[in-house]
């Protein structure tokens, strides 16, 4: 259906159902994510969008279906089967959170620093090389703080480095977040509404952030968002999602055209009567 | 009531009669069954009796007082605004200042009180608490895991170097380790079943295994003593050198060529509890720095977050519960080896608490916080001994002030653990 479908694809969803007793969040769910991509997920309210992501990135187990990753480095993985923390560490699988969750009582510079601590925490042996900072410590130390720099820069934070991060603008700590998860090398970065409460100014930077991040760096995302003018801006491929089935799939221009898509979101009759207006440029 | 004064804006002199009019009629309204009519024995049945000047003058205090009450209030809520937002957080230069003074007066404490020992021993008792407030600052201040039963783990120290020191005639120094160790696993003991809980669920096992703890040594008489707790334990020697009047064997006066005294022994004891203070505070200041202080307060800060990011917050949880153990633990042993008895009167839930209320008080994860808070608590009760029986009605004021004055604590800074010092030319890139 959609133009780039690769051989191999990053991350293939197979029939992901996930049921909390009597009520289906995601039913049947099949979905693949291509390499240096952004994949939009979107939906109605409760249609099941971060349900998917809490089951991707390990914080529920799914009910039936799997979820697999092509790592370069760890072949396939299942990230079903994967703790939490291991589909982060191991198949480098980031997401952030629909309500920011940052450390706010830390500084930017040490949520960022946060984010890198597996590989400093193994530098530091058992806390041993850290507590008597021996050189191999503190060089792993230097280098995990100039990669937050360099992140920090990037975003346009850097001034803020020293600031509480609680303390700080909404724009600007959706923006942190994003930063600190790429302090953990991503492969795929998830975003839950990344959006979410941004001015106009500022989500037309994250666009411009999130195509860097796919088609220069290679970060393949996955992002969740209900501010169309992101979605339909940025998106190489769209899947939709309602009552927890995908009811469409395809490239944005196919998605804005799709009359199962505008009945979902605007119900039965106006979908009729706006048949062909919803065609945005 | 005061909190709900506190929230209204400064008013007028007339809004301020209204108010106490309003407090007055109250105060009429309670006062007519409470004050104004009372019953009198008259000849063996009871009459009603009527006490209205009596009632007219408790309307009356409770007009003028209301009165007074809201003025005084009103003042100082304006001063409050007028006054800039000055002391904010003290800064930290200063409080690095406040820090290096006490350590003087630490250290110097017995060279001015050598004769004293009433104040040597308090000043040790205060230090054993700072020791503990460290330790328990792990798992409560920076990792946030409310322990109420932290206590356990000084027993468990204190009973194994009791135990080790009297049934196996190890010394001092041979058993800090040792207990250091069975201490932190007895806080990965602890600190496995309640991995998922969090706030009042954790406190309460906490608090459950604090009083697991105190109830086996209680009962288990055959390894503890049960109630009457282990005697005669061996008190530390000055590197093998014991504090004894002169004898046979070597002591510490006849290798210094000095006159024995007993206050040696208390002014060594001293100098003993600071530096495991000291080493603590070291310790624990580095750890902070450290990728795993860091985990604990990221952890503290939001445990979620911490999962997303690719961290083990298992092993992130066990470690902050068995160091905080480890630290309570080697208190333990000196203070087994300060006392030469220990019973398990000692390990009550009342001194989880006081080592709570330290940290808690001191302003959570703060080291120096730690040291005016055990000031303020073990000194009061001290201070207050003229009070008699209202010595602990004090305190509890005290305690109460404190958190209305400030209620982060007595230092509720947070010193960043690195900052990026940005080059000169270094301003808004974009």
């Amino acid at each position: 259906m959609s133009a780039v479908e690769h051989a191999t694809p990053l991350l293939s969803v197979d029939r992901l159902t996930m049921r909390f007793g009597g009520l289906l969040a995601i039913d049947d769910l099949s979905l693949d994510v291509g390499a240096r991509q952004i994949t939009g997920v979107i939906g109605p309210n409760g249609a099941g969008k971060t349900t998917f992501f809490n089951c991707l990135t390990g914080f529920y187990k799914p009910t039936v279906g799997s979820v697999r990753l092509q790592h370069p480095q760890h072949g396939t993985l299942r990230l079903e089967q994967l703790a939490s923390h291991q589909v982060a560490r191991r198949a480098q699988v980031v997401r952030t959170f629909q309500n920011i969750r940052l450390f706010p009582k830390m500084t930017v510079l040490e949520n960022l620093i946060v984010a890198q601590h597996n590989t400093l925490q193994s530098a530091s042996r058992f806390s041993l090389a850290g507590l008597f900072a021996l050189p191999s410590y503190r060089r792993a130390e230097r280098q995990a703080i100039d990669k937050a720099v360099d992140c920090l820069r990037r975003l346009g934070l850097l001034e803020h480095a020293n600031s509480a991060a609680g303390a700080l603008p909404y724009g600007m700590q959706r923006r942190i977040e994003i930063a600190r998860a790429l302090c953990v090398d991503p492969l795929l970065l998830c975003l839950d509404e990344p959006a979410a409460g941004l001015n106009p100014r500022e989500s037309g930077e994250l666009n411009a952030l999130l195509k860097h991040l796919a088609h220069a760096q290679g970060i393949a995302i996955l992002l969740i968002e209900h501010d169309m003018s992101v979605v339909m801006n940025v998106s190489d491929h769209i899947c939709v999602l309602n009552y927890g089935r995908k009811i469409a799939e395809g490239t944005p221009q196919a998605i804005q055209r799709d009359p199962n898509v505008i009945k979902a979101y605007l119900g039965e009759e106006e979908a009729d009567e706006l048949s062909s207006g919803e065609k945005a440029p | 009531m005061t909190t709900l004064v506190m929230q209204h804006p400064p008013q007028t002199a007339a809004t301020r009669l209204q108010d106490a009019t309003r407090v007055a009629a109250v105060a009429l309204l309670l006062g007519i069954p409470m004050i104004g009519l009372t019953t009198v024995d008259q000849g063996g049945a009871l009459q009603v009796a009527s006490r209205w000047p009596l009632l007219g003058a408790f309307v009356a205090a409770a007009f003028f007082g209301r009165l007074l009450l809201r003025y005084a209030l009103d003042q100082r809520q304006h001063r409050r605004q007028t006054r800039p937002h000055a002391a904010a957080g003290a800064s930290s230069a200063l409080l690095r200042r406040i820090g290096w003074g006490a350590l003087l007066i630490a250290l110097l404490l017995p060279v001015f009180f050598s004769d004293n020992r009433y104040v040597v021993d308090t000043a040790t008792t205060v230090l054993i608490y700072v020791m503990l407030g460290w330790g328990l600052n792990v798992v409560v201040g920076l990792a946030g895991l409310l322990d109420l039963g932290y206590v356990a783990f000084y027993a468990v120290g204190a009973y194994t170097y009791a135990l080790l020191s009297t049934q196996f005639g190890w010394g001092f120094w041979q058993a800090l380790p040792v207990a250091g160790a069975i201490a932190a696993t007895f806080g990965v003991i602890l600190g496995w079943p309640t991995l998922r809980l969090r706030g009042d669920y954790l406190a309460i096992v906490t608090l459950g295994f604090g009083e697991i703890i105190r109830i086996i040594l209680v009962n288990w008489s055959e390894l503890s003593g049960g109630p009457n707790g282990i005697t005669s334990i061996p008190r530390p020697s000055f590197f093998g050198l014991p504090f004894k009047p002169a004898g046979d064997e070597a002591t510490f006066a006849a290798f210094f060529g000095l006159e024995y005294s007993p206050s040696q022994r208390i002014i060594f004891l001293y100098y003993l509890i600071l530096v495991l203070a000291l080493l603590t505070n070291l310790f624990v200041s580095r750890l902070r720095q450290l990728p795993i202080g860091r985990a604990w307060e990221a952890m503290r800060e939001d445990e979620i977050a911490c999962k997303a990011l690719g961290m083990n917050v298992t092993n992130v949880k066990l470690s902050a519960f068995a160091l905080g153990a480890m630290l309570g633990g080697f208190a333990g042993v000196f203070f087994a080896a300060r006392q030469g008895f220990i019973s398990p009167e000692s390990f009550t839930f009342n001194e989880s608490a006081i080592i709570l209320a330290i940290v808690v008080l001191g302003g959570m994860g703060s080291q120096l916080g730690v040291v005016l808070a055990s000031l303020v608590l073990v000194l009061l009760p001290e201070l207050g001994r003229d009070f008699a029986e209202y010595r602990m009605l004090l305190f509890g004021a005290a305690m109460i002030l404190i958190m209305i004055w400030k209620p982060g604590g007595i230092l509720a800074h947070r010193e960043p653990t690195l900052r990026h010092q940005p080059p000169v030319a270094a301003g808004a890139s974009q």
